[in-house]
């Protein structure tokens, strides 16, 4: 049996690409540094530990969001999903398939939070989310066509300092006409 | 060096054509380790205190509280910290004493390191770290650069500070048309993703360093100096690493994790947060730089005149070579260029995208643009009617120089014919819209390497190069070449890279990474070959051949060898918000022979869009503290994706004539000439000419505009 924790640590269970760790966690740490100090799960990458850069962006309940700005005690009991849970085996998922084939990358280390965030702009597009780039954000209006335009926008809590920016959009492009099955001319029209 | 010419087969080869990365799979599921991401027993976390004041003498260390902190294992500082060497010369030259840290008492600038806690965790190691009590003794400090200051000197960097031939009064005197204008550029930041990390650690008497660089043997050689030890005793491993663009060399991070771990005797990690990179990982220079050009009627240079200042710290001189671009680009019977240094209270410059050519093409290439404009000509008229027929100030002959050709081809493409002279006539809605175009250039070097290529029993080859990819695709770009110097597949040969133990290679820098690596790679695979020839078999543990290219350097005859680029930019400017878009961007780029179509062109557009941000968004400002203000990635802005439309990068046919696969190098020209291009588009706009960057909004507002 072990002993209660000392007052400055809980003991939490983290729930990260289904599956469930229990842990003993300082109170000081983040999501990210318990993901990647703890659980080993180094596909979460630290580039600011300040919420500015995105390269920690993990999804939360679905949602994206920067693991460096969340205590990892306030992690415990959510769904947690890394770069790393987003394949299936072998399978790349189609994010980061397009990322590959369209080298949507340099350096790779924003890559993960990169991708995580792509994820989560093709599901918040597709449930109908506005952004900053919509012209007619009344909810009548359905969701808008997820253009270039609207892509770079939603991207844009990800930094890329080798900036492949280009093929970023690209690849995400080609990933969400996937998803809808309306396709394969996204890169192109991306490109365009 | 022989090329095999034995068993040539019509395949179709590798280089030229587009290939994924092979680290490609680890890198979009997260299976890439970086220096921070891979795991250590009994790892012992470092974080360094920095300064909190701008100049002067640590008088006290408090360090008995923060060593009773839970976890805390060592502080170390200047009085406790083991003496190292800095007196002696690496690989690039002499050491910044920066890295050598807790050498003695003074503090030459802001954010200098006084201090590293060594904790078992990570928090532990912050909390105490930011508990550190740190007395000083202040002194006045001086931080502003300004063009007329008396202790400004000329100064040799990597190349002589000044050149100079014929009369330029005379000449200026002589010409029908002068520009003279001051540019400025301000201090910018590498700002790579990837943190600088090392984790230190001792193993049967050699020090083992896991690490982020862009050269292992580099950083091994300058380490063995520092410490003493025989290079031999000194490994050092970088497998992936997350953007380098100059700043990762040796720093503060790895010398101060091997002295904790030599204290320590454990493995110790040392990762350098956000914020400290802003004063401890170098950055570029802030510029002020004067540009006299005298010409004729015709529009023929007579006068030039470049000279640059740039800053540098008390401890180190780092020279911004700004004034280096006109010595390769354009001629006049008189022709001055120079580089000048000031020492101020900063932390020392370094290295950066392009160092001396992104700043210094901004101001020549404007100043051209200017002189279009009074002559009446159209900008690249201007610039056709000035190609030099040989290297400027060298007298040499160019290896090939086919400027010309991408300023037609780009031309063509982007639709220049058909464009409007006139300054501040084109309005679409709230926005003026303008094109403007410039020129680059960047040398195309190579530097010593060895290489190990062994045919493996099964068919396979395995290649083995102390090479480093910072995101350029060197790992991918070595195996095609190795494939075809091989007359096998891509996927019949395994590439590692990073490791010190390989053997000397060239650093991950300069644009010289992949032609130095493919060099040496493709030596030792046609010396393989040629063995294989012999059909003796292969034994068990495979067939090595080792290759060095010293030799085959140090024989190249003497050329101006440069890249070569057109750069167009078309904007529109809001006058009334001061708001600047960057609609669409075009490259056209003789760089050499193409090896991976894919990876080369996101590296030229890369630097394109460095271009963009080094136009519009980046600039460090320090305050009257002497440190900067905003100094994260919300207050130091680099282009997000919004930023960035349609950026198009292309190439002329241009192999280099003496290099073994035609290679010139890709990683910094992309950068050069791209803010000229942009802030000569907004002059195209407005009318106005901003010689000052970046292009800020209240700048625009403060300008005003035509129409």
């Amino acid at each position: 049996m072990a002993s209660a924790p000392p007052s400055t640590h809980s003991a939490i269970t983290l729930t990260v690409n289904g599956e469930k760790h229990p842990l003993t966690v300082d109170h000081r740490t983040t999501l990210l540094d318990a993901l990647r100090e703890r659980l080993d799960l180094t596909g979460t990458k630290k580039g600011c530990d300040q919420g500015q850069c995105g390269a920690c962006t993990v999804l939360i309940d679905g949602r994206r969001a920067v693991s460096c700005l969340q205590l990892a005690v306030a992690a415990d009991g959510r769904e947690i999903t890394t770069v790393e849970g987003l394949a299936d085996g072998d399978r790349l998922h189609p994010v980061q398939q397009a990322f590959l084939d369209l080298d949507g990358y340099q350096c790779g280390y924003c890559t993960p939070g990169q991708i995580c965030s792509a994820v989560a702009v093709i599901e918040e597009h597709a449930a109908g989310w506005p952004s900053a780039a919509t012209d007619d954000v009344r909810p009548e209006a359905g969701p808008p066509e997820l253009t270039p335009e609207e892509i770079r926008e939603r991207m844009s809590g990800n930094l890329c300092r080798c900036a492949a920016y280009v093929s970023i959009v690209e690849a995400v492009a080609r990933a969400a006409g996937e998803r809808t099955g309306g396709a394969a001319d996204g890169a192109e029209e991306a490109a365009a | 060096m022989t090329t095999a010419t034995t068993g040539r087969t019509t395949r179709k080869g590798a280089v030229g054509t587009a290939h994924t990365r092979v680290e490609g799979r680890d890198k979009v599921t997260g299976a890439a380790r970086y220096a921070g991401d891979i795991p250590f027993a009994d790892l012992a976390h470092g974080w360094l205190v920095l300064s909190s004041v701008t100049r002067g003498r640590i008088r006290a260390i408090e360090t008995g509280p923060v060593l009773d902190m839970p976890g805390v294992l060592t502080v170390l500082h200047h009085g406790n910290a083991p003496r190292v060497e800095t007196d002696y010369v690496g690989m690039l030259g002499a050491p910044d004493p920066t890295a050598a840290v807790f050498q003695h008492d003074r503090v030459p600038h802001a954010g200098w390191p006084v201090a590293l806690v060594v904790a078992e965790t990570p928090e532990q190691a912050r909390e105490a770290a930011e508990a550190l009590v740190v007395h000083y003794d202040t002194e006045p400090h001086d931080t502003a650069l300004d063009g007329d200051r008396p202790d400004a000197r000329p100064a040799d960097g990597h190349m002589p500070a000044v050149t100079e031939k014929g009369d330029l009064a005379a000449e200026l005197a002589a010409s029908a048309h002068v520009v003279d204008v001051e540019y400025r550029t301000p201090e910018e930041h590498h700002s790579m993703m990837e943190p600088h990390a090392a984790t230190a650690y001792w193993d049967g008497g050699r020090l083992e360093l896991v690490d982020s660089n862009q050269g292992t043997t580099w950083v091994q050689g300058e380490l063995a100096k520092m410490f003493s030890l025989d290079e031999s005793a000194v490994r050092v491993r970088s497998e992936h690493i997350g953007g380098g663009f100059g700043s990762k060399g040796l720093r503060v991070h790895q010398v101060s994790a091997v002295m904790a771990a030599t204290m320590l005797q454990r493995p110790v990690r040392v990762v350098l947060a956000r914020r400290q990179m802003f004063s401890l990982a170098g950055y570029r220079s802030p510029t002020v730089q004067r540009v006299r050009l005298g010409a004729d009627a015709d529009g023929r240079l007579r006068a030039l005149e470049h000279r640059s200042l740039n800053q540098t710290s008390t401890v180190y001189q780092f020279v911004e070579p700004s004034a280096g671009v006109a010595r390769v680009m354009y001629d006049a019977a008189a022709h001055r260029t120079a580089n000048h240094v000031v020492p101020l209270d900063v932390p020392s410059p370094t290295w950066m995208r392009a160092p001396g050519e992104a700043p210094g093409s901004f101001a020549l290439e404007a100043a051209l643009d200017e002189l279009a404009e009074k002559c009446g000509l159209d900008p690249i008229d201007l610039r056709l009617r000035n190609e030099p027929e040989t290297g400027p100030v060298s007298g040499l002959p160019f290896s090939s120089r086919n400027l010309a050709a991408c300023f037609r081809e780009g031309a063509r493409r982007f639709g220049w014919a058909d464009r409007d002279p006139r300054p501040g006539v084109r309005r679409e809605g709230r926005w003026l819209l303008g094109t403007g175009t410039a020129a680059a250039s960047f040398g195309a070097g190579a530097l010593p390497s060895t290489a190990l290529v062994t045919a493996e029993p099964d068919g396979t080859f395995t290649v083995r190069i102390a090479a480093a990819d910072i995101g350029t695709g060197a790992r991918t770009a070595i195996t095609l070449v190795a494939a075809d110097a091989l007359a096998t597949t891509p996927d019949r040969v395994r590439v590692h890279i990073g490791d010190s133990d390989f053997g000397p290679a060239g650093i991950a820098g300069g644009s010289m990474g992949t032609r130095s690596w493919a060099w040496a790679v493709g030596a030792a695979a046609a010396e393989l070959r040629e063995r294989l020839a012999l059909g003796t078999g292969i034994p068990p543990e495979g067939i090595t051949v080792r290759s060095d290219t010293t030799e085959a350097l140090a024989s190249l005859a003497q050329k101006e060898r440069h890249s070569f680029g057109a750069q167009f930019a078309e904007v529109a400017v809001d006058t009334t918000t001061g708001e600047i878009r960057v609609r669409r961007m075009l490259g056209i780029f003789a760089a050499g022979r193409i090896v991976n179509p894919l990876t080369a062109r996101n590296q030229l557009v890369g630097g394109m869009i460095w271009g963009i941000s080094m136009a519009l968004h980046e600039e460090a400002v320090r305050d009257h503290t002497g440190g900067l203000y905003g100094a994260d990635l919300a207050g130091y802005h680099v282009a997000t994706n919004a930023d960035v439309l349609r950026v198009e990068a292309d190439w002329v046919d241009d192999p280099d004539p003496d290099d073994p696969v035609g290679i010139k190098g890709v990683g910094e020209i992309g950068i050069v000439g791209a803010a000229a291009a942009i802030t000569n588009a907004v002059w195209h706009a407005t009318g106005v000419r901003h010689r000052t960057l970046p292009i800020r909004p209240d700048r625009v507002l403060e300008a005003g505009g035509h129409a």
